[in-house]
C-alpha cells in the first residue's frame, strides 16, 4: 500500500531492503535530510562515524571484500563527495561493489557554484562502474536498486548516487517496485558456447607445460573448487595474482604462489617456458606481465574472463571466454584429459628449491626483518586471521610469507595501490568477521595517510589488530630509489609519531616490539584484547623485497636476492 | 581505414559524456561523433569513426563502449555493406565574377546552394567523405571563408537485423528511472 515518504526515508527504506547492516559515512549540509531519518532507525541499521570519508569509502570496500556484500558509504556534497574519489578508484581498479550515496545542492542550485557544489558525477565518472544523479525522487528508489544491482553483478564495482538534498525533502507517495531489474544495455554474460569448450580443451589436453593464473575472479566467482578440480585432473601448476591470493590454498602441492614483479622464481619462469596459460578471472595487468612483448612467448592462451573488454586488451589471446569464470570451468572440467605432466611438474619444483635456499627467514640479523615480523605474524595467529595488507614492501612481503589457506582472507588494494587503505579497510571487514581474527599489517608510511581512523577503530570498539612495520622509510620507493636512481634516498626517510603515546592518546593499548623473539607474546597480548590493539615493529631499515622484475623489464629478468645467503647480500 | 561503429545508447543526459569520457580516458580517439534520434523513443543512435587500425585495438573500443550501462548495443561496421553519409555546408568567397563557377561546381557534385551573398555562397554538399574533401580541393582556388562536418553517420545495407533491435525495443525509458 502506498504511504507518504520523504526522499530521506525513501532512501534507508530501499538500504534495509537490500538488506544493508551498516553504513559507514560523514554528516553534512546537504546530506543532513537523510541523516535525519537515522534517529528512527536505531536497532535497523548500524552507522559508523568515519573520520575523514576517503575512509568510509575503504570501510565499505573492506566489508565488501570480506563479506561478499555491497558495501555502503554516505557523504555530503562538494568536499564529502571529493574526498570518496579515491575509495571510489580503488574499488574499480579491484571490482569491489560498494554503493556510495552523497548529498547535493539543491536542484535548483546546481550549476550555480553553490555552497559545497561539486559536479560529483562528472568527478566520479571515470572511477565508477556507473553513476546517477537523482533529480526526480519518483526514480530515487528504482535507481537504488539499479544501483545495487550495477555493483554487486557481472564485473562488480562501486556505483555512485548523487542526491540533491530537495530531492531528500520530496514528499510522494511511496510504494516499493518490485519488477525485476531490466536494463536495456547491461547482461551480464553466462555461459561459454561449446565451440569454445571444444577449442578450449583442445588446447589444455594436447598442452605438455601448462600454466593456471588465478585472479580475482575466482574469489569473485566462487569457483576456488572448479579451479582446483581443473588442476588436480590435469597436474596443472597454478600461481595466483595478488588478489587471487587465498582462491588456491596456499599448501597445495600444485599451488606455486604469487606471479609478477613480486611472485616467486618459479612461477615466472613457468610463465616464460609454458606452452600453455589458462587465466582465470585476471586481466594481464602490467605488474604481472613485465614486458608484454617478451610474455611468455611460446604458449596458447585461453582468458577466461567476465569483462569482455579485458579479452585482448593487454595480451592477445587464443581462446577469449567472455562469460563466468565457475560457470565455464564446469562446463570445461569434465573434458579434461588426465595427464602425466611429472616433468612439467618436476622442472617447476627444482626452482622453488632454488628459491628456498635463497631465503632469509633464517637469516641472523642484528634487527629483525620485516619478512621475519610477517612470518612471526603468520605462527601467531596460525595462518587463520584475515589479514588487511597496505601498499609498499610490507604488502609484497605479506604475500610471500604470509600463507592464506582460504579465500577473502587477504584484503589489499590491489590495482590502484592506495596507501592507507589498510586501516579503514580492516574496521569495514570486522563488521562482517566475527570468527577470525583481524590483523592490519601496514608500514609507517601508509598508516600515517589514514590513521585518523584510529580514532572511529576506538568509538566502534572495532576488534582489529594493527601491525605497524616501521622501517623508517617508504621503502618501496627506497628499493627503488636503491635500485634505479642509484641510492638517491629523495624524501623517502620519513619519521613517525611515537605509536606507543599515540595509541595511548586514541585510547587503545599499544606494544612496541624490536626482537623477533618478542613478537608472539606480545601478540598473545593484542590477541587477549577484546578491540583494536596497536603493535609496532621496528624492522630493518634497509631490507628489499626479492624477487624484482624492474617494471617493464622481461618477466623471467628477476633481480634475485644474492644466492646463496642472506649473510652476502648486498645491503 | 577508420573505424566505424554504430551504437545504440539510452536517451538520458550525460549519455553523450559518458561515451566521450571513455575514449578520453582509454586513450582512444574520436575522428567523429554524430548523435541523433533512433526509430525507438527513449533511444539514441551514434555514428562514431576513431583512427583505430588495428583489428584487436577496435574490438577492445567496442567492448568498451558495450560495458557501459547506458550503451545498449555497438556494432563494428568497418568491414559491413553499409551506407555512408556526411554533410558539409561550405562558405566560399563568389563575387558576380566567380558565382556562376562556384554553381557549377556545386551541380557536379550534387550539392546545393543554400545561401547567396553579394561576396559569398554556403554551398550544402552529402556524400561519403572523400566527395566531401574532392570538392573542397576544387573550391579551394575560389576561397574557402567557413567550413562545418556533420561527421560520418551510417547504417548498414538490407534487411539485416541488428542484434540490438529486440532489446532496444523494451527500451522504453520509462522502466529506468526517467
Amino acid at each position: 500500500m502506498a504511504e507518504i515518504k520523504t526522499g530521506a526515508e525513501i532512501v534507508w527504506e530501499c538500504l534495509l531492503r537490500e538488506g544493508v547492516e551498516v553504513v559507514f559515512g560523514y554528516p553534512g549540509g546537504a546530506i543532513m535530510p537523510t541523516y535525519d531519518i537515522l534517529a528512527k532507525l536505531k536497532g535497523k541499521i548500524h552507522h559508523v562515524l568515519v573520520r575523514h570519508e576517503q575512509g568510509a569509502t575503504h570501510m565499505a570496500d573492506g566489508y565488501a571484500r570480506a563479506s561478499g556484500k555491497v558495501g555502503v558509504a554516505m557523504a555530503t556534497s562538494g568536499p564529502g563527495a571529493t574526498n570518496m574519489v579515491t575509495g571510489l578508484a580503488t574499488a574499480m581498479m579491484d571490482s569491489s561493489p560498494i554503493v556510495c550515496i552523497t548529498g547535493q545542492v539543491p536542484t535548483g542550485a546546481i550549476g550555480g557554484d553553490a555552497f559545497q557544489e561539486t559536479d560529483v558525477t562528472g568527478v566520479t565518472l571515470p572511477v565508477t562502474k556507473h553513476n546517477y544523479l537523482v533529480t526526480e525522487v519518483e526514480n530515487l528508489a528504482q535507481i537504488i536498486r539499479e544501483a545495487f544491482y550495477i555493483a554487486r553483478t557481472g564485473r562488480p564495482g562501486p556505483v555512485l548516487i548523487d542526491i540533491p538534498k530537495d530531492v531528500q525533502n520530496a514528499k510522494i507517495e511511496f510504494e516499493y517496485p518490485t519488477d525485476p531489474i531490466d536494463l536495456p544495455g547491461y547482461h551480464p554474460p553466462a555461459k561459454a558456447s561449446d565451440e569454445q569448450v571444444e577449442a578450449a580443451l583442445e588446447l589444455i589436453n594436447s598442452a605438455e607445460k601448462p600454466v593456471i593464473l588465478a585472479g580475482h575472479g575466482v574469489l569473485m566467482s566462487g569457483a576456488m573448487k572448479e579451479v582446483l578440480d581443473l588442476a588436480e585432473k590435469g597436474s596443472i601448476p597454478i600461481t595466483t595474482t595478488l588478489l587471487g591470493i587465498g582462491g588456491v590454498p596456499a599448501s597445495h602441492p600444485l599451488n606455486m604462489g604469487m606471479m609478477g614483479m613480486h611472485g616467486e622464481a618459479c612461477t615466472n619462469h613457468a610463465i616464460q617456458e609454458a606452452d600453455l596459460l589458462i587465466a582465470c578471472g585476471m586481466r594481464f595487468d602490467d605488474r604481472v606481465t613485465g614486458n608484454l612483448k617478451t610474455y611468455s612467448p611460446n604458449s596458447k592462451k585461453i582468458h577466461i574472463e567476465i569483462d569482455a573488454s579485458e579479452l585482448n586488451k593487454n595480451v592477445r589471446v587464443d581462446v577469449g571466454i567472455h562469460a563466468d569464470l565457475g560457470t565455464v570451468l564446469r562446463q570445461v572440467n569434465p573434458g579434461v584429459k588426465k595427464r602425466d605432466r611429472s616433468a612439467w611438474l618436476g622442472k617447476i619444483s627444482d626452482w622453488q628449491e632454488d628459491t628456498s635456499q635463497r631465503d632469509i627467514l633464517q637469516a641472523e640479523t642484528p634487527t629483525m626483518l620485516a619478512a621475519q615480523a610477517v612470518r612471526a605474524i603468520w605462527e601467531g595467529t596460525q595462518g587463520n586471521a584475515v589479514i588487511v595488507s597496505d601498499v609498499g614492501q610490507h604488502q609484497m612481503l605479506e604475500a610471500q610469507y604470509y600463507e592464506h589457506e582460504e579465500p577473502h582472507t587477504l584484503l589489499t588494494s590491489g590495482g590502484l595501490g592506495t596507501m592507507g587503505f589498510s586501516l579503514p579497510a580492516a574496521i569495514g571487514a570486522s563488521f562482517h568477521v566475527k570468527d577470525r581474527e583481524i590483523w592490519v599489517i601496514v608500514g609507517d608510511g601508509s598508516i600515517q595517510m589514514t590513521i585518523t581512523e584510529l580514532a572511529t577503530a576506538v568509538q566502534e570498539n572495532a576488534n582489529v589488530k594493527i601491525a605497524i612495520i616501521n622501517n623508517g622509510y617508504l621503502g618501496m620507493v627506497r628499493q627503488w630509489q636503491q635500485l634505479f636512481f642509484e641510492a638517491r634516498y629523495v624524501e623517502t626517510p620519513i619519521s613517525s609519531p611515537d605509536y606507543i603515546k599515540l595509541a595511548e592518546a586514541y585510547g587503545l593499548p599499544g606494544y612496541r616490539v624490536d626482537k623477533l623473539e618478542d613478537v608472539i607474546s606480545t601478540m598473545r597480548k593484542a590477541q587477549e584484547h577484546n578491540g583494536p590493539v596497536l603493535i609496532e615493529f621496528v624492522v630493518e631499515e634497509h631490507d628489499m623485497v626479492y624477487p624484482m622484475v624492474p617494471a617493464g623489464a622481461d618477466l623471467h629478468a628477476m633481480i634475485r636476492r644474492p644466492h646463496p645467503r642472506f649473510e652476502n647480500m648486498e645491503m | 581505414m577508420k573505424q566505424t561503429l554504430i551504437a545504440l545508447v539510452e536517451d538520458k543526459p550525460g549519455v553523450l559524456n559518458r561515451v566521450a569520457s571513455l575514449f578520453r580516458r582509454r586513450n582512444f580517439n574520436i575522428e567523429s561523433l554524430a548523435v541523433g534520434h533512433s526509430e525507438t523513443p527513449g533511444v539514441s543512435r551514434m555514428t562514431i569513426v576513431t583512427d583505430e587500425e588495428e583489428y584487436l585495438r577496435r574490438n577492445v573500443v567496442r567492448t568498451n563502449l558495450l560495458k557501459m550501462i547506458n550503451v545498449i548495443d555497438v556494432q563494428d561496421v568497418t568491414d559491413a555493406p553499409c551506407v555512408a553519409r556526411e554533410t558539409a555546408l561550405i562558405k566560399v568567397t563568389a563575387d558576380a565574377a566567380t558565382r556562376g563557377q562556384v554553381m557549377n561546381v556545386a551541380e557536379m557534385y550534387r550539392a546545393h546552394i543554400c545561401d547567396v551573398a553579394t561576396e559569398t555562397l554556403i554551398v550544402e554538399v552529402t556524400g561519403e567523405g572523400d566527395k566531401i574533401d574532392s570538392m573542397l580541393e576544387v573550391l579551394n582556388p575560389f576561397g574557402i571563408v567557413e567550413i562545418m562536418r556533420s561527421g560520418k553517420i551510417a547504417m548498414t545495407r538490407g534487411a539485416v537485423e541488428p542484434r540490438s533491435s529486440t532489446v532496444a525495443v523494451s527500451a522504453n525509458g520509462k522502466a529506468h528511472g526517467k
